[in-house]
């Protein structure tokens, strides 16, 4: 993407968003509510991207940060009634944000002692991160625990859900292309070369992870208030592992690409569910039944990391000789 | 008292099993230097490998009985062995000079494959499956109110014995030689005519192995077996390594035992709803306090 174009591009897309979500009623609203969770995968997987792709560092928990956002701005919606339309967006808004701050907090926490690890102890130690957030959070009685929590807003639109995508990308896109930003592409590019030339490594790695944490947790709010029910389950290693298929599939530090799989990677279970349903396909029986293809979402997604790793480690729509292959 | 022994003996029963499953991983990471995500599930194809061979295995020897569950574990062992030198093989080989990312991200993607694949209805099915009891049990009443029965015992004794085995191939074999050189030096050790790919193959093959053994004595004691069995056992195991020193075999066991015990002493003590999240607390304190482990070698990067 050119950066120059950057804040045209941003604009248009909250125009173009806000005119779409005016004729939301108009669309079907399966497809609808599908959209939503694009617009939520986009904002996981492109702030995830930031961190993994632009800075080099494994995390394999942000599914833990987007559970912080989730419960944060559910439990702040919960405690309001029915509200106009411009009341609840405001206080809507304040949630999502509230979500994301609280999640970069976290983020900065969970940062400081880690980011001195490497390549795959961090990978661990962030898995493990994860899993404690959730831990506490099933234990946390006051917000139904492993139970889970009921939203009672269904507030996340179309122009809630993409608006924001847009403005992670613009953030990601216009953070990496500035003066500062080019200090994450070094620590990745090469942590003992960029520290000689007076970058401090760990200090960007944070950021990273802090700007990450924070747009995870906003796409956390608004999943909870797409499905209007979270439990700390729905956030487990399972999920951080389906934002990182997204990342190498779109090829790592390659935003377009990133959005381009965070998309496809949204329908693909949805493709195998309408093909689960279409019941005569020949040599298909009753023996042999077609159901299992619903459920072969995991089962795709290894295969495809394995493969890419193995045939394409730059990911499937990067054209350059992979960032990662050195 | 007798409380604390008691938490104390199943503690170091997990811990055992923990163990053997370290020393698969501790034993990759000397000499790869990167770490097999899929250890956890080849653990849990060795109880799946136990759970089906014991009914074939009761046809010609009678079940209960140790000769059987002799011959079902080493069996489980051997299959386990096998599907460990073939996923290093087919997955690993291809990528031995690609960055360790790459390594670790198919590492994820074969760990996922398995797990996913057996939760199929076709393979193993998702339902938890109840493990057949494959060793007599009996109870050992004499030790005050302590409740103990064989089968921790057998749990510490096989553990004791293949962890000498293992000690025995690595310190006094050629091939155990073979691995050391490789995990201090791979290109001098290639230069001196090993053969890398073998022992590599024979290191997959005997931590698979070690896994199966640790599977089955598992299943053992808490028999009910399910495709996703391994993740938690698997980190854990992880973390012990890197506790005791990663690359580090008296270690992996050392961290196995510490990390079995402190858990379910945390479980027994404080509170069973946090047991999962111990080992990595532990994990991220050592890795800010020693990073280098209990027993490890401190590395120093050169540039």
């Amino acid at each position: 993407m050119n950066f120059r174009h950057a804040k045209t591009f941003l604009l248009g897309a909250l125009v173009l968003c806000f005119l779409i979500s005016l004729f939301a009623n108009q669309i079907n609203s399966y497809w609808l509510f599908i959209s939503y969770d694009i617009g939520v995968n986009i904002i996981l997987a492109v702030s995830l991207n930031l961190i993994n792709g632009y800075t080099g560092q494994f995390s394999l928990g942000h599914a833990g940060f987007m559970a912080v956002g989730a419960y944060t701005a559910a439990v702040i919606t919960n405690q309001f009634g029915e509200l106009n339309t411009f009341a609840s967006g405001a206080v809507f808004l304040v949630a999502l944000l509230a979500g994301g701050l609280l999640a970069a907090v976290t983020g900065l926490l969970v940062g400081i002692p880690t980011l001195r690890l490497r390549g795959d102890y961090l990978a661990i130690v962030t898995l493990g991160f994860g899993e404690i957030i959730r831990v506490i959070f099933q234990n946390m009685n006051a917000i139904g625990g492993a139970r889970g929590l009921s939203v009672s807003h269904g507030w996340a639109n179309f122009f809630w859900a993409f608006g924001f995508a847009a403005i992670t990308v613009y953030v990601v896109t216009a953070l990496v292309h500035s003066t500062y930003g080019r200090g994450f592409i070094a620590v990745r590019d090469d942590e003992v070369a960029a520290s000689a030339m007076g970058i401090n490594p760990t200090k960007y790695k944070v950021t990273a992870f802090v700007v990450g944490a924070f747009f995870a947790g906003i796409a956390g709010g608004l999943y909870a208030h797409s499905k209007q029910f979270i439990t700390p389950g729905g956030f487990n290693f399972m999920e951080s592992i389906s934002i990182v298929v997204m990342v190498i599939l779109g090829g790592m530090g390659n935003t377009v690409g990133v959005i381009i799989a965070a998309i496809l990677l949204t329908l693909l279970p949805e493709g195998l569910r309408k093909m689960a349903g279409i019941e005569h396909i020949p040599g298909f029986t009753a023996e042999f039944p077609l159901s299992w293809v619903g459920e072969a979402r995991m089962i795709i997604y290894s295969l495809l990391l394995i493969v890419l790793m193995l045939a394409r480690p730059q990911g499937l729509f990067t054209l350059r000789k992979s960032l990662l292959a050195k | 008292m007798t409380e604390f022994l008691q938490q104390l003996i199943n503690g170091l029963a997990f811990g055992s099993i923990l163990a053997l499953i370290a020393l698969g991983y501790t034993m990759v990471y000397g000499i790869l230097r990167f770490i097999n995500f899929a250890h956890g599930d080849i653990f849990m194809l060795g109880a799946f490998a136990g759970f089906y061979l014991a009914p074939k295995i009761a046809t010609f020897l009678p079940m209960p009985s140790i000769a059987g569950a002799l011959v079902v574990m080493g069996i489980s062992m051997a299959i386990c062995a096998l599907v460990g030198i073939v996923i290093e093989k087919f997955a690993y080989r291809p990528l031995r000079r690609s960055p360790k990312l790459t390594v670790l991200i198919t590492a994820i993607g074969v760990s996922l494959l398995i797990e996913y694949t057996c939760q199929n209805d076709h393979v193993f099915g998702s339902a938890p499956k109840s493990f057949p009891q494959i060793l007599p049990v009996y109870p050992i009443t004499k030790l005050g109110g302590l409740s103990l029965n064989s089968n921790q015992i057998v749990v510490f004794a096989v553990t004791l014995i293949l962890l000498l085995a293992l000690r025995f191939i690595v310190l006094k074999t050629k091939i155990g030689m073979a691995m050391r050189a490789l995990s201090f030096n791979p290109e001098a050790a290639a230069l001196m005519g090993i053969n890398t790919d073998v022992v590599i193959s024979f290191t997959f093959g005997l931590g698979s192995a070690l896994a199966g053994a640790a599977g089955i004595l598992f299943a053992v004691n808490y028999p009910a077996i399910d495709p996703l069995m391994g993740i938690l056992p698997g980190l854990k195991a992880f973390v012990a390594a890197v506790l005791g020193g990663i690359g580090n075999l008296p270690g992996a066991a050392l961290g196995g035992i510490i990390i079995g015990v402190t858990e379910t002493l945390v479980a027994g003590y404080i509170s069973s709803t946090y047991r999962d999240a111990i080992a990595f607390g532990i994990l991220i304190l050592i890795l800010l306090v020693k990073p280098s482990g209990l027993l490890g070698k401190k590395e120093i990067e050169k540039v």
